[in-house]
This record gives C-alpha cells, structure tokens and sequence, in this order.
C-alpha cells in the first residue's frame, strides 16, 4: 500500500514537472472533437444526440495516447528494471500506475466532457452527479485494462501499435457501456442506466482484479 | 494419436456431407441456403472451444511454465481465429438471402466479431513479439483476459439492441431443429469440425515444437563454428 502511494506521487510528480502527457492530451483532445463534428456536421438540433459517442470516443483515443506515454517513461533508462528491484510488490506497482493513469484519465476528461457539452450543445448541469458516476466508472475500468496491456506494449518491438490492438477490441463492452449509460443519464437519469451501469462496474472489478493479479507476470524478467 | 486423426477427421468429413447435402430435408422458409447452418454453427462452437482452450493453457502455462502448455495456446488461438473466420464468412451468405443483408449489428454478430478482433491481436503480439519468453507471458495474460472478457461482452451487446430494431427476431436455434435428421447433421458436422480442429491444433504444436528444435540446433551449429574458426 505504501508502495503504491510512492508510485502514485512519483508519477504525478514526474508529470507536473514537464506536463507534456498533459498538454499532449489537452491539444488531442480538442482535435479529436472538432473531427469528429465536423465529420457528423450536425444541426444544432440533431447534435446533442451525437454527445455521448463523440464524447467517449475521444476519450478512448485521447486517453490512450496519455496511458502509453506514462509507461514508454518508465522504459527509459531501464526505470522499470529500477522500480522491479525495489522492495515493492508488483500489484503494488500495479497500483500505483493504476491510480496515476486514473488520475490523467480525470484530466482528459476535464477536458473532453465541457468541450464536448460546449460543441454540440449538450446541456450537461441537470444530469451532472449522474453524469460524474457515469464518467468515473469509465475511467476507472479503462485505467484497469490499460494499465495492464501498456505494460505489456511498452516493453515489445512495435510498442505504438500494438496497445490500440490489444486493448480496443477488450475495452469495447467498457465503450457500449459507457455511451448507453451516458445515453440514459441524459435522457433521464442514473436509474434508467441501470443495466448499462451494471456493465460499467463488472468491468471495473473484473479488470481491476485481473490487472492486479496478472501484472507480476508482465513485468517479471 | 497423432495418425489416428486423418481416418477419423475424413470419415466423420463425409458423413457430415452426406447428412447435409443429402439426407436433411430442405427448411420450408428459408430454403437451400438454410444447409449452411450446419457449418456455420458448429464453426462458432468449435471457435468457442478453442478461446476456452487458449485461457486454459495459458493459465496452467504461467503456473508451471511448460512450453507444451504455450505451444496449445498459440496453435489454438490459430485455430480459433480460423473457425471464428469462417462463421464471419459463412453467416452472410445465410444472411443475404434470408435477411436482406449482409452484416447487420445483431448482439450475436457483433459478439462474433469483437472476439475475433481480440484474438486477432493475440496473433499480432504473437507475430509482433517473436520468440522471446516474455512476450508468451504476455500472450498468456492476453489469452486469460480475453475469455473474462467474453460474458462482458455477451452482457454489453445486448444494450445494443435498444438502438438497432429488431430486423431479426429469428436466430439460428429458432430455426427449429424438429426433425431428427436436422439434429443428426449439426451433431455430425460439429463433430467432424472438432476433429479437424484437434487435428490442426496437433499439428501447428508439432510445427512449432520442431521449429523450436531447429532454431536449437542453428544455436549449436553457429557455436561450433565460431569455435572452428
């Protein structure tokens, strides 16, 4: 536990220092948006109704690039060889990294969902702690799942595209989830959710548990 | 064992022909096309079985480390991926005529086809990997994730529905399998497919295990060599 505290203020340190993960995803973010309205072109009554996809979408996307920085860092210097010969168990490691990927991933979203409300004229304040568990759900089974297959990326030959390989096809009932459950909440609240909701917190303990206990294989040499 | 497969893969091969093509009458609905029902089907079984047969071996290959154990888990993901290919090819030339289309988002389809994307990408870390220990490590992590990933998917599918009206209210099991000799052809031509799928597996892992023996001996030769020299 007090190891993965350590990891958790170690990464978020090393992050607050350049910001570069951040602004990385700050400036993708953005893009991804405007592409993918752009590619819609909606009218501005139609365009609410396209919030939840192009919301979770970019998420996915924009996440992804900033989960596969946090570990390239780490292969640098050999400061995974480092972080494995210090006296910290690996679902500790684990751990850490998870709570620092869901860290960021709050920060996408800060970024994603108001620009997201803002473009395509969703109105995000009525339905707001319905939306926030929605959100924080993702987050947290999305930084589950990728928190384990950057490990794994990371330390193979074709690191860039090999994560967006492995880790989209799992993470798609985490994406059908999200969207019906964001789709639900805006239309009328978390209790029409329930289902998709369900789905969100299956994911998250599945992988959660998985990632833990699986990641001493990965990163073992 | 091994030669027992041939007989027993092309006897079970033709009797599963002749059940379709000859002895199972035509479906009233759906017509000929309907006798593609026998393969398809049991291709998706036998795909099944051979991602429940990759998670099994890759656990049992991170518990003990046997080569034997990771060798099944890549030459059944093969496998696999193989028959989950054919259920993708097969179920559209049933689809365009009967349904009108040929793919639609049905939670069945959808399924079929993000299982056949994660195993794809198992084969792409394998491919991308190369033969190092860790990357089979990693492999077995992915084959034992993918299979906790399956009933999160059956579950997630099924929200689609909502959005995608019902353009099938008919699936494969409510065709109806009342005559015996219907019965007898799926149960014949899944059993043929699961021999032929066994068969293949045995050897990819024969491959394998003698592509290992002579990537050994390459090592060996280049040693003497250099101490010849």
């Amino acid at each position: 536990m007090r190891g993965a505290l350590a990891i958790l203020s170690k990464d978020l340190r090393i992050e607050w220092r350049t910001r570069e993960s951040l602004a990385s995803v700050f400036v993708l973010g953005v893009l991804l948006l405007v592409v993918l309205t752009v590619a819609h072109d909606p009218t501005p009554e139609a365009a609410p109704a396209l919030a939840p996809a192009v919301l979770w979408v970019s998420f996915v996307f924009t996440g992804l690039a900033g989960v596969q920085r946090g570990f390239l860092l780490e292969r640098e210097n050999d400061c995974l060889a480092g972080l494995l010969t210090a006296p910290v168990d690996p679902a500790d490691i684990y751990a850490g990294k998870l709570a620092a990927n869901v860290v960021l991933l709050g920060a996408t979203q800060a970024v994603v969902v108001p620009l997201t409300g803002l473009f395509l004229h969703a109105d995000f304040w009525p339905v707001l702690p319905g939306l926030l568990a929605v959100l924080l759900l993702g987050n947290v089974g999305f930084a589950a799942l990728a928190t384990l297959f950057s490990a794994v990326a990371a330390r193979t030959r074709a690191r860039e595209t090999l994560l967006p390989l492995l880790f989209l096809p799992l993470a798609l009932p985490l994406l059908i989830g999200a969207v019906q459950a964001t789709q639900a909440v805006l239309a009328g609240g978390l209790g029409a959710a329930r289902e998709a909701v369900a789905v969100l917190v299956a994911f998250d303990v599945v992988f959660a548990v998985a990632g833990w206990l699986l990641f001493a294989y990965v990163v073992r040499d | 064992m091994r030669r027992s497969f041939p007989p027993l893969v092309c006897a079970s091969m033709l009797a599963a022909l002749w059940l379709v093509f000859m002895a199972v009458p035509t479906e009233r609905e759906m017509g000929i096309v309907q006798r593609i029902f026998y393969f398809h089907v049991a291709s998706a079984w036998v795909a099944f079985l051979g991602f429940f047969v990759v998670a099994g071996a890759s656990a049992v290959y991170l518990w003990n480390g046997a080569r034997r154990a990771d060798r099944l888990a890549e030459a059944a993901a093969e496998v696999g991926v193989l028959f989950c290919t054919l259920v993708l090819v097969t179920g559209p030339i049933w689809a365009r005529p009967v349904w009108g289309v040929w793919w639609t988002w049905d939670p069945r389809l959808t399924m079929t086809v993000i299982l056949w994307a994660i195993y794809a990408s198992y084969l792409m870390l394998r491919a991308f990997g190369g033969e190092d220990e860790a990357v089979r490590r990693y492999a077995a992590v992915l084959g034992i994730v993918g299979v906790l990933d399956i009933p999160l998917i059956m579950v997630s599918v099924r929200l689609l529905r909502g959005i995608h009206p019902a353009v099938i209210t008919r699936n494969e099991g409510g065709s109806g399998l009342t005559d015996p000799w219907m019965r007898a052809g799926l149960g014949v031509s899944a059993l043929a497919l699961v021999l032929l799928a066994a068969w293949l597996i045995a050897l990819r892992m024969r491959n394998a295990r003698l592509g290992e023996e002579v990537a050994a001996l390459r090592r060996e030769a280049l040693a003497h060599g250099g101490e010849a020299a």
